[in-house]
């Protein structure tokens, strides 16, 4: 069982999470400026890591916000967590 | 080598049975092939075993980190279907089929391939029509294809869940007759025997540690057994081929997730087909042994644990409980969960890499167990011959980059969602 800790709620179980892919893919700034290749690579590819993975979750079945979580595929630790649009490292 | 037969039974019958040979070698791996395989699971032994049948390609080593079929080949739940919208889907399955039909015979392993029907259930008007359409896509692709009503349901599984106070009441459903299960470990067991009686080498305990890439080709593999050179390299290592393509160098339209299954306690026969739930994601069927082998839905989140989490067995049970009540007091006895390649549009890669010399077969979702003939006899072709079959042109690594993608189920670019 994953618990996720939310930085407006605190330690929830992950029944109330919904999965958002991963965080370190970032929109192009200039949709119309941005080439095949580099739509390709956001919207398609990703580093898919055995290990520490920075992705978006979304407390749905909660405060409804969206937040950054840095886990291991590995071990399903929840090693830190951020809002959506924080730093992880801080 | 023994022919397995009725014979060679009796024989060992009356020696009680101490006569029996290893079925295949255990060699110590040479310096150079000309093709190596990368997974010793249900598709890297097919695909050595249609190379050197086929091909006429016998000097080839399947390089396999752990224990044959130790991956996702004897974690699935065996369900064998060919039931597919989309042509080259509905293509690529229909002649893995027409592979497993005659499977036992050709490899002299009874892979306990059972024809017991799929039946996949529907649940409202909408659904009933897009099965209805789904099944005439298939009868066009020469797939064989029932539209059930739901008296005809009730009378084949008078199991199910029929009461009037249902939130999803069964409408009818769509039968393939010819689809069902087979024995998965048996399916690699069949596949390295006949492969390794046509020469090919089985390594076990050998982990690919890295590419040798010269000039822009690959020309062989680092190992935990040191170094092998190669003509070509095929991977085929179902949840991890990201994490092995990344060692050469490419990023790929996968991730990987995790899907879970459960097995109950034997029971005494109860459900003689295979059978879906509509309204949500639940598949069962019975085993030999008696146990109800069940799964449903991927947990969601990206994950190489091989093992899931306690909310993804509660709702898939319950799916499973709202669809055939009887079975909520069946014991569980175990659950396990898999690595599986979700890609990008929910159908494999199979094909040349980029890099030359490489070639990738990867991204089964979880579907790849009803896959492993054919996806072996497809994939040798396109490393014998350095270019695809008709049948897995489609399913290339380029089609994402073109938008040509085969998305059966229309979920778009979400992996956790195909």
């Amino acid at each position: 069982m994953l618990l996720i800790k939310c930085p407006w709620c605190g330690e929830r179980d992950m029944v109330e999470f919904t999965h958002g892919g991963d965080a370190t893919k970032v929109y192009p700034k200039d949709p119309n400026a941005t080439t095949s290749e580099e739509w390709h690579d956001f919207i398609y590819l990703r580093e898919n890591p055995c290990g520490e993975h920075v992705e978006y979750w979304h407390h749905v079945a909660g405060c409804r916000q969206w937040l950054k979580v840095r886990r291991d595929t590995t071990t399903h630790d929840i090693l830190t967590t951020a809002p959506a649009d924080g730093d992880l490292d801080t | 080598m023994t022919r397995y037969s009725i014979f060679s039974l009796i024989k060992q019958g009356l020696i009680r049975h101490t006569g029996w040979k290893r079925a295949w070698r255990n060699p110590e791996p040479k310096a150079a092939y000309d093709v190596i395989i990368i997974g010793g699971g249900g598709h890297g032994l097919a695909t050595a075993y249609y190379l050197a049948k086929l091909h006429g390609i016998h000097n080839v080593a399947v390089l396999e980190k752990g224990w044959l079929g130790g991956g996702n080949t004897g974690r699935n739940t065996t369900i064998i279907r060919s039931n597919y919208l989309l042509d080259p889907n509905a293509h690529l399955y229909e002649h893995s089929m027409k592979l497993w039909e005659g499977l036992s015979q050709d490899l002299n392993f009874n892979v306990m391939f059972s024809q017991r029907g799929v039946l996949n259930l529907c649940h409202s008007k909408a659904q009933t029509d897009a099965f209805a359409r789904r099944g005439n896509a298939m009868r066009l692709n020469g797939i064989d294809a029932e539209l059930l009503s739901r008296d005809e349901v009730r009378k084949r599984i008078p199991e199910l869940d029929f009461s009037d106070q249902v939130r999803f009441p069964i409408c009818g459903g769509l039968l393939q007759p010819r689809g069902g299960t087979a024995r998965h470990d048996g399916v690699a067991w069949g596949f390295a025997r006949a492969a390794d009686q046509r020469g090919v080498d089985i390594i076990q305990n050998c982990e690919v540690t890295d590419f040798i890439i010269e000039g822009g080709r690959v020309t062989g593999v680092e190992t935990t057994r040191g170094k092998i050179t190669a003509g070509k390299v095929a991977m085929a290592v179902a949840g991890h081929t990201g994490v092995l393509a990344q060692k050469a160098g490419l990023t790929l339209p996968i991730e990987s997730h995790i899907l879970q299954a459960m097995v109950s306690e034997p029971l005494k026969p109860l459900l003689d087909t295979v059978v879906t739930f509509g309204a949500g994601h639940f598949y069962i069927s019975q085993s030999d042994k008696g146990g109800m082998v069940f799964g449903g839905d991927i947990e969601g989140y990206n994950s190489y644990a091989q093992r899931g989490n306690l909310p993804t067995l509660e709702h898939v049970i319950s799916a499973g409980v709202s669809m055939m009540p009887c079975l909520s007091r069946v014991r569980m006895l175990r659950s396990w969960g898999g690595t599986v390649d979700m890609t990008m549009d929910g159908s494999p890669i199979i094909g040349k890499a980029p890099i030359e010399g490489l070639f990738i077969n990867g991204g089964w979702n979880y579907g790849g167990f009803k896959a492993t003939p054919g996806s072996g006899w497809v994939y040798a072709h396109t490393i014998a011959n350095d270019a695809p079959h008709p049948l897995n042109e489609a399913f290339t690594l380029e089609r994402f980059a073109r938008g040509r993608l085969i998305d059966e189920r229309g979920a778009g670019a979400n992996p956790a969602l195909h």
